[in-house]
């Protein structure tokens, strides 16, 4: 790899970290807002216009804040816990195919996306959200705190049982686009309409266990304030709690950017239309590029407005209720769904 | 245990019920519906609530002619009952031949009951439509004679209140 590739990706990686932290600061702002706007308030409005600068000033409050640590945590882990959830969520954008390739430099093409070409993106993917439960059970159980504990437990056993259901309705989609890497499974969304029309019912059990898995109401057990006082980021302050609490903003976007690109078509504007060909531009020209990374982001922020608006209307489950949904109803339609694809690909595919 | 009935809430459930998402559907839109509906919050200290004849905010002096209506009979402080109240008589040449020549009111103790205007035979202490209390110190909450005269064009609407409705 020569020494500008590098640098170029140096930079690309630089840019992504900012661009994903700063966009979870906003969603902290746009929940706040949503659930201001449910409840018939009106939400932070106080710094800069429509108190748009709220995020900074919350990041900035929390950079200033004593960092306090409880004496008999164990330290290390205690410092390692929000360290470990927001790199997760970080490798999770690396592999997210933000845009097709926009530039060309030396025969190498670069995008907004850091790995899109990856031929195993799916796993990675699996794999992280896996490790992503690493950061709340060691905060859970480092904080010393029986609540923590508590909090830290219930997100393992819920990570754990969601996440075969997540993995089994990833393979319906992967059954029928025949392949690992995204961008494949884009194109073969564009060529064939979108994933959501032919798989909804795994569609459906993603998104359940996407937000099982990322912790958000009705499943955020974890943090269940009436019960666990803050569950695991309970004993966290300062910028530590900063970091898990973008942590799981991060994640919600990137689990929008991967139903977007799973399910909803990635950067395909309408299903069934070529777009490229109606506006008269080359598939590949900058245009259609940046056309397709607005698509692209739109769906996600959409399915992030979806999961915040969720939050605001439905009450958390409660732990036995979690266990019969994640066990007796969406492994069985995952498998029930994977064998029906399967025959019907082979009937018909 | 026989008589100890167990799950009757997956009895009582019609089925569409029981798969949850057509009623989160309808909760959903509910939720959605009111997102859309105005708000109600008040930009505080931009726009202020002004109170009612009836409110009840900080007790005050009625300030009348230049001087205050009270003869310090001292009910007042003897009915308050957070003892929130003191009054010290001193004479006067005037008419009512008393005046307070010390009245205090310590509003860390009030509660805004009111039954100190009530049972003023002068109406001379009345409950004012000020609510907006701050005090930087204990010993800022003590309001003297000179902070609680106020005059008697501001209070109408409270005796306009007491006259028709004590
Ligand atoms: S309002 Fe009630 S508590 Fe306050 S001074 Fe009057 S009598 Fe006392
Ligand atoms: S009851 Fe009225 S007249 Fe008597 S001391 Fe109190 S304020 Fe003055």
């Amino acid at each position: 790899m020569d020494p500008i590739q590098l640098l170029i990706i140096c930079a690309q990686a630089g840019m992504l970290v900012n661009l994903m932290l700063i966009a979870a600061a906003y969603m902290v702002l746009a929940e706040r807002k949503v659930a201001a706007w449910i409840q018939g308030r009106v939400g932070p409005n106080r710094v800069g216009p429509w108190g748009l600068f709220q995020s900074f000033a919350d990041v900035f409050k929390l950079y200033l804040k004593e960092d306090v640590v409880p004496a008999a945590a164990d330290y290390k882990f205690h410092a390692l816990a929000p360290i470990i959830s927001i790199a997760v969520a970080i490798t999770i954008y690396a592999v997210i195919p933000w845009s097709g390739p926009l530039v060309t430099i030396d025969g190498h093409s670069y995008g907004l996306a850091m790995a899109p070409q990856m031929n195993v993106a799916i796993l990675i993917i699996l794999a992280m959200t896996s490790v992503g439960v690493y950061g709340v059970a060691l905060a859970g159980w480092s904080s010393n705190n029986k609540y923590s504990l508590m909090g830290g437990l219930r997100s393992a056993a819920q990570m754990i049982s969601y996440e075969l259901s997540m993995g089994l309705a990833v393979i319906g989609v992967v059954l029928i686009s025949g392949s690992l890497n995204l961008v494949e499974i884009i194109n073969s969304q564009i060529a064939n309409g979108w994933n959501i029309m032919y798989q909804p019912v795994a569609f459906l059990i993603f998104f359940v266990t996407s937000l099982a898995e990322t912790n958000r109401a009705p499943f955020d057990l974890p943090e269940a304030e009436p019960e666990l006082v803050g569950g695991y980021h309970t004993e966290y302050t300062g910028m530590k709690f900063g970091l898990l609490y973008l942590a799981e903003y991060a994640s919600m976007l990137a689990a929008g950017a991967i139903m977007a690109t799973l399910f909803l078509g990635g950067w395909d504007m309408i299903p069934f239309v070529d777009e490229a060909a109606l506006l008269g531009l080359a598939p590949d020209s900058i245009p259609m590029v940046v056309l397709g990374h607005i698509t692209f982001v739109s769906k996600a922020l959409l399915m992030v407005f979806v999961f915040i608006w969720i939050r605001w209307s439905l009450p958390r489950f409660r732990y036995d209720q979690l266990m019969n949904l994640g066990w007796k109803v969406l492994l069985p339609l995952a498998l029930a769904n994977i064998a029906v694809t399967g025959i019907c690909l082979l009937l018909f595919g | 245990m026989a008589n100890v009935k167990t799950n009757t809430e997956a009895q009582r459930l019609t089925f569409w019920e029981r798969i949850y998402l057509p009623e989160i559907a309808r909760g959903m839109g509910l939720t959605f519906k009111q997102m859309l509906q105005p708000t109600f919050t008040r930009q505080y200290p931009e726009e202020r609530w002004e109170p009612e004849g009836s409110y009840r905010g900080r007790p005050v002096l009625v300030l009348e002619d230049g001087k205050e209506r009270c003869v310090a009979c001292g009910l007042c402080s003897r009915v308050c009952p957070a003892l929130a109240i003191e009054v010290r008589a001193a004479e006067t040449t005037d008419d009512k031949e008393r005046y307070p020549e010390k009245f205090e009111i310590n509003m860390l103790r009030c509660i805004y009951c009111g039954f100190c205007e009530e049972v003023c035979p002068e109406e001379a202490i009345v409950m004012s439509k000020d609510y907006e209390l701050v005090f930087g110190s204990q010993e800022e909450g003590i309001l003297g004679k000179e902070k609680l005269l106020v005059p008697v064009a501001q209070l109408r609407d409270r005796l306009e209140f007491l006259r028709q409705w004590k």
